[in-house]
Order: structure tokens, then C-alpha cells, then sequence
């Protein structure tokens, strides 16, 4: 049999929770929670922050943490909004996100890896400069997306299920192969197990860095379009706590913070647990601030698990 | 002694405050093994640093094979065929033995999968497997990572993965500190094979049998400078302790 790595143990404790809360709420309420609709409407929920926690699971695997992504998917999202009011093309806008983003990244990457600022400095910086920035571009006001885009992208559905999360699953399912299974994926492991062991065996740190920290960014200007699509609105003041609830999930997901050991498939589980909590809670009725209770618990738990085989293995 | 494959003149590296080489002088023959002794801090892993593209030197000249050279990294010390086991090994302890087997050099599979970088795990571990096995590393499993490895087989994995790699000079750190008695004896075994198959050895011991049993020639640092060299057939061990010490500084320098 396979020995499974500690990242890998952690994933199937956390996957059988997830499992444990989706029968329980089944169960308990067998007429509305386990329905299509309702689970369509978790998967919608999900499939936005799930990009973010899939940028941020490369990040944290560096060792690093980003805390710009909420900053940055609303920046991206007013850059694609007034580049579509401005050309009338979606697809520019579109563009204009996913580039917007990656440029903040990269910002954050070379702050990081060439001026040596520890990453939370960097990205609660870049989180105030990207909010600041988006303010100041709307006057404080948001935007509206065209309603081509709102009405289009944002309602559109392929064999039932919504194209964005279509997009968002096909994105994620593409970045965790290259996690597990690509040179790309190594290096960003072997830098946050040991970086000056990786940069002794020749992996380039710094550039990797850099790009690991721009793919975070594009990620977010990708999820800034499709929350455009989605909402409608640029919403610049619901986006600030993106950065804890994304880092939540990959935690929980078992990704650890001091680096080099995570995988995507843990994020997911991760991002989810939050929601079907939520709208478990909602349909029995349960008041919904319990939810924040249970995830802040589930958090702690999780990165005590995390500490304690750290202490275990012997190093 | 042969005209050098690798040459070190007057190099200079501080920390800070600390100078931890003051002009040390270091020269490697093809096909020798050179001992490359001193007291703790007199600079011997710093030197081998340097020499592996890890450090930068301050000061001094680098020659390979006559010609000057200045590594900006590591990347292309090794593409002049060095090698080395790091004191601290640099093993990355989450991955596998096999990822740090081929950490910056990864095999990917052949074809179009390989052009977008998939990893050819199979092939790699089996490499590793074998070059493990070479050197008497058994490895209970191949996907568990080094942390969960005993200290002599994490000395294991790095000391197989630089022997082979290593195409003309191969540095090893203190290679032997954590091994029990038959492992010592195997990499004293294996750095005569590899020197008989061309490639020169620069070996840091403290251990002055290890150094008398492998050894062609030795060089003794003394607070970040070569006090001294030796041909390992005709030095005694209290000329040895001597150099390193301070006793005989300078007698047989130069
Ligand atoms: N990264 C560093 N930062 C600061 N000082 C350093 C660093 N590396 C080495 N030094 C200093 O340089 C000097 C030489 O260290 P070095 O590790 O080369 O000694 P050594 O001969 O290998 O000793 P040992 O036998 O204990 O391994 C020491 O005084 C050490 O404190
Ligand atoms: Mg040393």
C-alpha cells in the first residue's frame, strides 16, 4: 500500500467531514438540502472564492501568504468594468481583469522575492493600495457590469450547471494537476520545504516566486470578471475579508502554513466545508452566526493538527 | 603534483563581521582525492560554497582547467561537473528521496507531456532506487518524505545524489558524520570508485583515520587561510593535529 504523506492524511480526515456535514444535513432536512437546486446553489456559492483558495494554496505552499486577493479581484473587476463601458467588448474586459490581476501579483512577487519584505507585509500593503485604488477609480460608487455580461456569462448554464462554475472547476482542475504532477509543482513545494536547499539544487527562487505570486493575482482578476458576471456590481466593500476566507480554506484543507506540504484537492474540501455549513445552518434554521463559530473552530483545529505532526516527525 | 583541474587563489568571504576566509588558497588534481582539513570554523565549508556557486567569494580568482571562471550560481558550477554533500545536506524534508534525487533537474516524460513539464515520477524513482542501493541506502519506502528518513539515510540520499551527479569534482561536507561504521566504510569504498573513474574528491572530515585511509593529498585551513599541504603517504597525524592547531603554522605552506 501507498504510505500517504501527512498533507495526504489530513485531506482524507478533512474529506470525511465534509461528508459527515453533507448527510447530516441530508438527514436532517432530507426535502430541501439534498436537492439539485440546493446543491447547485452550494456550487455557485463556492466557485469564485474557489479560485482564490486554489492561488493561495500555491502561495501558502511556498511558505508565502497573500492577503491582497480581495483588493485585487475588485481592482480587476473596475479596470474590466470601464474597460467594457469604455470599448463595449467583453472580451477586452475580460482581459483587462485577468491582466490587471497578474500585473498585481507580480507586484507582490517581486516585493517578496527580490526585496526580500516578508510576504504579509507586502500583501496587506498591496490589499490597501489595490482597495484604495479601486475607490478612488469609482468615487467611491459601484460599478454596474453591462448587462451583456450580467445577463450573458452571468445566467449562462452548461448541461444545467452554471458556465462560471464550469470555468472555475476546469481552472482548478488544471492547476491541481500541475501542483501534483508538473516541475512547476515540485519547485513550488521544494521551495517551501527548504528554499535555500532548492536554490542550491538549482531551482531558480526567485523567478518561481514571482510567478507563483502573478498566478495568485491572475486568479484573482479572473474571479474579479466573474463576479462581475455574477453580481452585477463591482462590489467594492463586500471583497475584504476574501483574503481570511480563502486562506481558511486552504488551511483547513490541510495545507500547512510553514510551507511545502498541501495539495488543491484539500482546498476544495476546504472552501466547501464553510459553505455547506452556511446553507446547512440556513435551511434548519439555525442562526447563521454560528457559522462563523464552527469555521473559526474547524480553523483552529486544523492548524493545531498541523502543528502537532510538525512536533511528531523528527527533523 | 598535475597542473589543477580547479584552482583557488586568495579567496576572501566575510559575514558581517566575521571573516570567514582570509585569502585561502585550494587546489584539486584530476583523478586525486584531496582531505581538506581544519578546526571548527576555520572555514572549510565556506571554501566549499564558493567553489559549489552557492556563496560568492569577496575577493580572489577561480580557475578551472586554467581558465578563470566565476560562478553567479549554482547552475553553472555544476555545469563544470561539481558536485557536493552539504554539511546541512540541503535535502528538502518534505519531499520524497526521489524529488531531492532530482531537485532542479527533474526527468519529464517524454513526448508533449513532457514539454508542458509533467514529471516522469516512475523513472526518477527507480533511479534513485538504484543509486540508494549502490551505496547500501535502503529506503523502506520511496514516497515517504526525508523527514520521516533516519539522519545516516538522509546522509544517504544526499551523498548518492551528489556521486551522481558529480562529472569532475565532488565536495563532500563531512559525509560521514552521521553514519554507523559499514556505511563510513561503504562511502570510503565509493569515494575511491569514484576517483578511479576520473573524477577528483575533495573530502572535509574531522575524522584524521577517514583522512589517512582515502586520502592522496591533504590541505589544512587555519583561521580561513591554508597553513599548509601534505602528501597524505608521508604526514604523520601529530603533523596533521599540528597544522590544524597552530603548532607548525606556515612550516609546510606554500
Ligand atoms: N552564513 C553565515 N553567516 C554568518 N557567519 C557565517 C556563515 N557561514 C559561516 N560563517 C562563519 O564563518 C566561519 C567559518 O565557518 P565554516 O562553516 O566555513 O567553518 P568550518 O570550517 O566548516 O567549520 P566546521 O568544522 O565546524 O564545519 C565561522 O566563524 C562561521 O561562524
Ligand atoms: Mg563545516
Amino acid at each position: 500500500m501507498k504510505a500517504l504523506r501527512l498533507g495526504e492524511r489530513q485531506v482524507v480526515w478533512i474529506g470525511l467531514v465534509l461528508v459527515a456535514l453533507l448527510v447530516a444535513f441530508s438527514v436532517l432536512a432530507p426535502r430541501t438540502f439534498p436537492t439539485s437546486f440546493n446543491l447547485l446553489n452550494l456550487v455557485s456559492d463556492a466557485a469564485i472564492l474557489l479560485l482564490l483558495a486554489t492561488g493561495m494554496t500555491f502561495v501558502i505552499i511556498t511558505a508565502g501568504i497573500d492577503l491582497s486577493v480581495g483588493g485585487v479581484l475588485v481592482f480587476s473587476a473596475v479596470v474590466a468594468a470601464e474597460v467594457m463601458e469604455a470599448t463595449g467588448s467583453l472580451a477586452l474586459g475580460a482581459l483587462a481583469a485577468v491582466v490587471t490581476g497578474l500585473a498585481w501579483g507580480v507586484l507582490n512577487g517581486v516585493l517578496v522575492a527580490l526585496g526580500r519584505i516578508p510576504a504579509l507585509i507586502v500583501t496587506l500593503g498591496t490589499l490597501g493600495m489595490s482597495l484604495g485604488g479601486a475607490l478612488l477609480l469609482t468615487g467611491g460608487v459601484d460599478l454596474r457590469a453591462p448587462a451583456e455580461l450580467n445577463l450573458g456569462l452571468g445566467l449562462a448554464r452548461w448541461l444545467g450547471v452554471p458556465l462560471i462554475v464550469w470555468i472555475c472547476a476546469a481552472v482548478t482542475a488544471v492547476l491541481a494537476f500541475t501542483l501534483a504532477r508538473t516541475r512547476f509543482g515540485r519547485h513550488t513545494y521544494a521551495i517551501g520545504s527548504n528554499a535555500e536547499a532548492a536554490r542550491r539544487g538549482g531551482v531558480a527562487v526567485r523567478k518561481h516566486l514571482i510567478k507563483v505570486y502573478g498566478l495568485a493575482g491572475l486568479l484573482a482578476g479572473l474571479a474579479g470578471h466573474l463576479s462581475l458576471a455574477k453580481y452585477g456590481i463591482t462590489g467594492v466593500s463586500a471583497h475584504s475579508t476574501d483574503n481570511l476566507q480563502a486562506i481558511a480554506a486552504v488551511v483547513i484543507g490541510g495545507t500547512s502554513l510553514f510551507g511545502g506540504i498541501g495539495t488543491v484537492a484539500g482546498t476544495v474540501i476546504g472552501v466547501f466545508i464553510p459553505v455547506v455549513l452556511q446553507n446547512g445552518f440556513q435551511i434548519l434554521g439555525v442562526r447563521p452566526f454560528w457559522q462563523q463559530v464552527v469555521v473559526g473552530a474547524v480553523l483552529i483545529a486544523a492548524v493545531y493538527a498541523d502543528q502537532w505532526r510538525r512536533r511528531t516527525r523528527d527533523r | 603534483m598535475a597542473a589543477p583541474l580547479l584552482d583557488a587563489r586568495g579567496i576572501v568571504k566575510s559575514y558581517g563581521q566575521v571573516e570567514a576566509l582570509r585569502g585561502a588558497d585550494f587546489a584539486v588534481s584530476p583523478g586525486e582525492v584531496v582531505a581538506l582539513i581544519g578546526d571548527n570554523g576555520a572555514g572549510k565549508s565556506t571554501l566549499a560554497k564558493i567553489l559549489s556557486g552557492v556563496e560568492r567569494p569577496d575577493a580572489g580568482t577561480i580557475e578551472i582547467d586554467g581558465e578563470p571562471v566565476a560562478f553567479g550560481s549554482v547552475e553553472e558550477a555544476r555545469a563544470a561537473g561539481i558536485e557536493t554533500v552539504y554539511q546541512d545536506l540541503a535535502l528538502c524534508a518534505d519531499l520524497t528521496p526521489a524529488a531531492n534525487f532530482f531537485l532542479g533537474r527533474e526527468r519529464l516524460k517524454p513526448g508533449p507531456l513532457g514539454l508542458l513539464g509533467v514529471l516522469d515520477n516512475a523513472a526518477m524513482r527507480r533511479e534513485t532506487r538504484e543509486a540508494c542501493e549502490r551505496l547500501g541506502v535502503r529506503l523502506a519506502s520511496q514516497n515517504a518524505p526525508v523527514s520521516t528518513l533516519s539522519g545516516g539515510q538522509r546522509q544517504g540520499v544526499a551523498v548518492a545524489r551528489a556521486v551522481t551527479w558529480a562529472r569532475r569534482v565532488l565536495f563532500m561536507d563531512e559525509p560521514t558524520a552521521a553514519l554507523g561504521v559499514v556505511q563510513t566504510r561503504r562511502v570510503l569504498d565509493l569515494i575511491r570508485t569514484v576517483r578511479d573513474s576520473g573524477v577528483s574528491v575533495v573530502l572535509i572530515s574531522h575524522n584524521m583515520q577517514d583522512v589517512k585511509a582515502v586520502s592522496d593529498r591533504v590541505e589544512v585551513l587555519r583561521l580561513g587561510r591554508r597553513v599548509a599541504r601534505f602528501d597524505t603517504a608521508h604526514v604523520s597525524m601529530e603533523e596533521l593535529v599540528g597544522a590544524m592547531t597552530g603548532a607548525f603554522e606556515w612550516e609546510n605552506g606554500g
